[in-house]
Parts: structure tokens; sequence; C-alpha cells
């Protein structure tokens, strides 16, 4: 046995390290937001002086910020992204509660075969579909449009896995209740069960924005025109253009992180849960 | 089938079909189908303007001829050694940190999240800048003179770094989970025992968690297989270590879009997918060695 003074020690110890380990991480993970921060109100002397190096900026200013949109229209960057998310995730709601539902609750021939599709599509990486979708798109006419950004997001079938787990966590009782009730089976998924299903929706939309506004190869394949680009694609062509320019790029960083960071900071909660309860992808 | 459907069962049985129809069509349109266009392809030369000419296996012939495809692979891999073990084994790491009883625990658990939320491209911007060379602060604060990103020996290791960097939120947020589920009467009984931390977290932890440890690890390898944008936007054209941090995926896209080869691109994505499969298959087999399902 122990005596009790040594089990103190030890106790206050481990939560030392505890705190000591977990301080380190939060400085490790701030740092590079903060140096983004801080160069983005820099001169560019200010901020390739290396010896010693400028922490902080003689004076706090928006040139570098004003140089960015200059350059980027960002105007538009943000309404082609805000578009594009949001027509993503109406079409990964609507369709995948459909068929989540129909998934989960309804009995129709074919059914296992049909979310066998769901399945392969699930566990395919998107880049081996990407050389055919966009062709179709180039085919149609429709490269540089909004139509294009959403075009592989159509459909989600992950969406449809996910949201037919929580069809299937709802009781068959509260159907069948709303089936003897008078309702057909879409006034049953419509009003009764689809409103029970509100944090799920909450949690496949926030993945999905997320997915969306993240991804990079899709909208630089399909976009090549700077209005029509999306955040991500966008921003990815200033590092040809200011090549040693950092201020200005820590500038254009800044604008391009920042509407998804104020929504994660406002929905913390929701965000975590949404991005680490969907299971990812 | 023959059997005999009810008024009610075949109304149902509409009802499936009609509310499965716009994803099953719309998986058919985007995936299906071009997931067979793209096996057709990879045996295709392609002319330009989407017309393509079967040419059997000349792309894959091709493809293995040739020393910047192995050097792609063999990063990939080398990426993949380099994020999964020890990503996954930070994260633990973080998630043991963030089940004790400490402060402002919701505090710490949304700043090791906020990477999630950025797009790649803007993260990869900012490393970018901090791996810089010359006057990259990584380099002021060690005191080196490290050429992070285009010396082929760091070049993947700095973008793994990113990616660690990246992803260990998450993956702790899983972890968490899977932590929380333990129920705290084995470490009861076990703490009576007089059994001490580190054995705890051998004998009880490392085989409650090993079921979630499991999918976040086959997570996180899929995911890295497929890297692409943070390699994008640290690689330029111009960099000499370019060849030496390329992965599959990025050849993949240069190929394809930047060559506009399109058949020889499809050979080389066909080959990652297979390659993707064969490592989950290698993990979904070696997974009966450590992880614990019953206990």
């Amino acid at each position: 046995m122990k005596s009790m003074d040594s089990l103190h020690r030890s106790y206050a110890m481990a939560k030392f390290l505890t705190y000591f380990f977990l301080i380190l991480g939060a400085l490790i993970m701030v740092f590079p937001f903060a140096w983004m921060i801080l160069t983005s109100s820099k001169t560019v002397a200010e901020s390739l002086a290396v010896d010693p190096v400028v922490i902080f900026p003689a004076k706090w200013m928006l040139d570098n910020f004003k140089e960015a949109v200059a350059s980027l229209p960002f105007g538009h960057l943000y309404w082609n992204t805000t578009l594009m998310v949001f027509f993503r995730v109406i079409c990964a709601v609507l369709f995948s509660s459909m068929a989540g539902y129909a998934f989960a609750k309804l009995h129709f021939r074919g059914k296992n075969l049909l979310f066998g599709v769901v399945l392969i599509q699930m566990s395919l990486p998107s880049q081996i579909f990407i050389i055919p979708q966009y062709q179709m798109v180039a085919k149609m006419g429709m490269a540089n449009t909004i139509f294009a950004l959403v075009f592989p997001g159509l459909v989600s079938a992950f969406g449809v896995f996910f949201l037919r787990q929580t069809y299937m966590s709802i009781p068959d009782e509260v159907g069948e209740a709303a089936y003897l009730d008078g309702c057909n089976q879409w006034q049953t998924f419509y009003k009764v069960m689809f409103p029970l299903t509100g944090t799920s929706v909450a949690a496949l939309t926030i993945f999905t924005a997320v997915f969306a506004y993240g991804d990079l190869m899709w909208p630089l394949v399909v976009n090549s025109d700077l209005k029509m680009m999306t955040l991500s694609s966008g921003l990815s062509t200033l590092k040809g253009q200011f090549t040693t320019n950092f201020p200005v790029l820590m500038a254009g960083s800044l604008l391009a992180m920042l509407p998804m960071i104020v929504l994660y900071l406002i929905f913390q909660r929701q965000f975590v849960e949404g991005i680490a309860g969907t299971g990812g992808k | 089938m023959n059997r005999k459907l009810s008024a009610a069962a075949r109304r149902e049985e509409n009802w499936g079909w009609i509310m499965v129809a716009p994803t099953i069509i719309g998986l058919g349109v985007l995936n299906i189908w071009p997931f067979i266009q793209t096996i057709y392809t990879s045996f295709c030369e392609h002319l330009g303007f989407g017309r393509y000419k079967f040419i059997g296996l000349g792309n894959y012939a091709e493809m293995l001829g040739n020393t910047e495809f192995w050097k792609a692979t063999w990063n990939t891999i080398f990426f993949c050694i380099l994020t999964v073990p020890v990503g996954v084994a930070l994260a633990l790491f973080v998630a043991i940190l963030l089940n004790a009883k400490v402060k402002f625990k919701g505090g710490f658990r949304t700043l090791f999240f906020l990477p999630l939320v950025c797009a790649p491209a803007a993260v990869a911007m900012v490393w970018r800048w901090i791996f810089n060379g010359e006057y990259g602060i990584l380099n002021q604060m060690l005191g080196q003179n490290i050429q992070w990103i285009t010396n082929p020996r760091t070049a993947v290791i700095a973008v793994a770094i990113v990616s660690i960097w990246s992803s260990v939120g998450y993956d702790a947020v899983l972890l968490l989970a899977g932590l929380q589920n333990i129920p705290k009467t084995l470490y009861e009984a076990n703490s009576i025992d007089g059994a001490g931390k580190i054995r705890q977290f051998f004998t009880i932890t490392l085989p409650m968690v090993s079921p979630t440890m499991f999918s976040v690890l086959i997570m996180r390898l899929m995911a890295s297989m497929k890297i692409y944008d943070l390699i994008y936007m640290m690689a330029d054209e111009t960099n000499p270590a370019l060849t030496d941090m390329q992965s599959l995926m990025y050849l993949f896209y240069r190929s394809s879009f930047v060559a506009g080869e399109r058949g020889y691109g499809s050979a080389i994505v066909v080959w990652t997918v297979g390659l993707i499969l064969l490592v989950t298959l290698i993990q979904f087999w070696g997974q009966k060695k450590w992880v614990t399902y019953d206990i």
C-alpha cells in the first residue's frame, strides 16, 4: 500500500502533466492561426525580417486584405461557395431522407440490391468518378456554372446510409400509428417520421457543408473561370500570383477560412457532434 | 418471385421505389456509370475532346514502367506510414487527456477540432508560410535552415505534419467517445487490486477502446491513401521536390487534367483504388490479432 502522502503527490503530478500537455497541444493548434492573423497585418518587409523576427506588426492595417480582394473576386467566391453548399445540402437532406426512410421502413423488391449500390458508392473514393463526371458536365455545356459545382453532390450515398440508421432507430409503431390514422406512406414519412430526425438532419447538413466547402479537386477541374470558383479553388490560384508576398497570402487564407470558423464558433456542439457523430467518410 | 402481394403491400412497394428513385437514378448516372467508364477508359488512349481509342493494356504497361509512378506509389505509402500510426497514437493521447477531469474541457475540444472546419487549401497555405525555408517561423524557432517543402527528404514529412495537425482533433473526438463508453466499474475493480495507471492502460483502456481505434485507423488510412489537396497546395510545378512528394491522387490529377492524358490518369486511379482495397483488406485481416470485441 502506498502512503496517503505519496498518493497525493502522484495525483498532483498526473494533474500537472495532463494540463501541461493539453495546454501545449492547444498552443500548437492555435499557433498557425495566430501566425496567419499576425502576418496578414504586416508589411512585406516586416514579414521577411529574420534577425530578429518581427512578431507584431508595427501598425494593424487592412492593406493586405484590400490587395487580396483586388486580386481575387472574393465576392463571387463567397457567393459561389454559398450556393454550392446550399444546393448540395438541400439535395443531400431531401433525397437521402426519402431513400433512408424507404430503406429502413418499407418493404419492396430489390431493396437489398439497391442498398448494395449505395454501399458500393460509399466505399469508393470520389476520384474514380471524376473524369467521366467532368466529361458529362462538359458535354452538357455546363462547365463554369453553379450547377457544375453541385453536380457530384446531387445525391449522397453517405447521407442515405446515415439517415437509414436514424430511421431504423425509430420504433415501427410510430409509423404504424400514423398509417392507421389514415396517412399514406408519403404522409407518414413527411408529417410524422421526418420531423423526428432533426438532430441527424442537422448533422448531415453540417457534414455535407464542411465537406463541400473544403473540397478542392472537383471545383478546380470543373470551373476554370476565376469568377466561378469556390473559396478553396480560388484561394489556390493565389499562391501562383504572390509567391513571396506572404502577408497577402495570409489575408486571403483568413478571408477564405473566416465564414466557416464563425459558424463553427456559434454552433460548436452541433459541429463536433455533426462531424464526429456521422462517423465521417 | 411469384408471391401474391396484397393491395396495401403493393402500394408500399410502389412508395418504396418512388422514394429511392432519385437516389438510385442519381447514383447510377453520377457513380455507377462513371465507375464503369473509368475502368474502360483506363484501357484507352485519349484522343482529345472526350474521344477515345481502345489500346488494351497500354496505359498499365506505361504506368508500371514509369519511375514517377512508382515514386508516387511509394510517397503515398510513406505518407500513410507517417500519418496513420503517429496520427492515431497522438489522437489517443489527446483523447485520454480530454477524458480526464479537467477544466475548460469544451474549450480544449473546440480548439483541437478547429482545423476540421477550415478548408485544407487555406490550412496548407498557412503551413507553407510556416515551413518556408528562408523566412518561415519554424526554422527561426529551431534555429535551422531546413528547406522543408523543397528538399526531397523532408517534403513528405512536412505534408504529413500538416495532415496530422489537421486530423488529430477529429480522431481524438471519435476515440473520446470510445473511452467514455468504458464502464467505470472496470477501473474501480482494477485499482483495488493495486494495479498502476500504466498497467491499467494496457489491460483495460487499450483493449476496450480497440474497436473504436480500428475504425479510426481504417478511416485515417483511406483518407491518407487519397491525399491530394495538401500536396496540391504545398507543391508547385517548379518545386524541385515535386516528384518526391507527389501522391498517387496528385499524379492522377496532373496526368488527367494538366497533361490531358485521361486514359493514363484512369489507369492510375484504378490502381490507387485497388491499392486502397488491398490495404483495407489487410487491416481487416490483421484486426483479429489486436481488436477486442468481447469483454
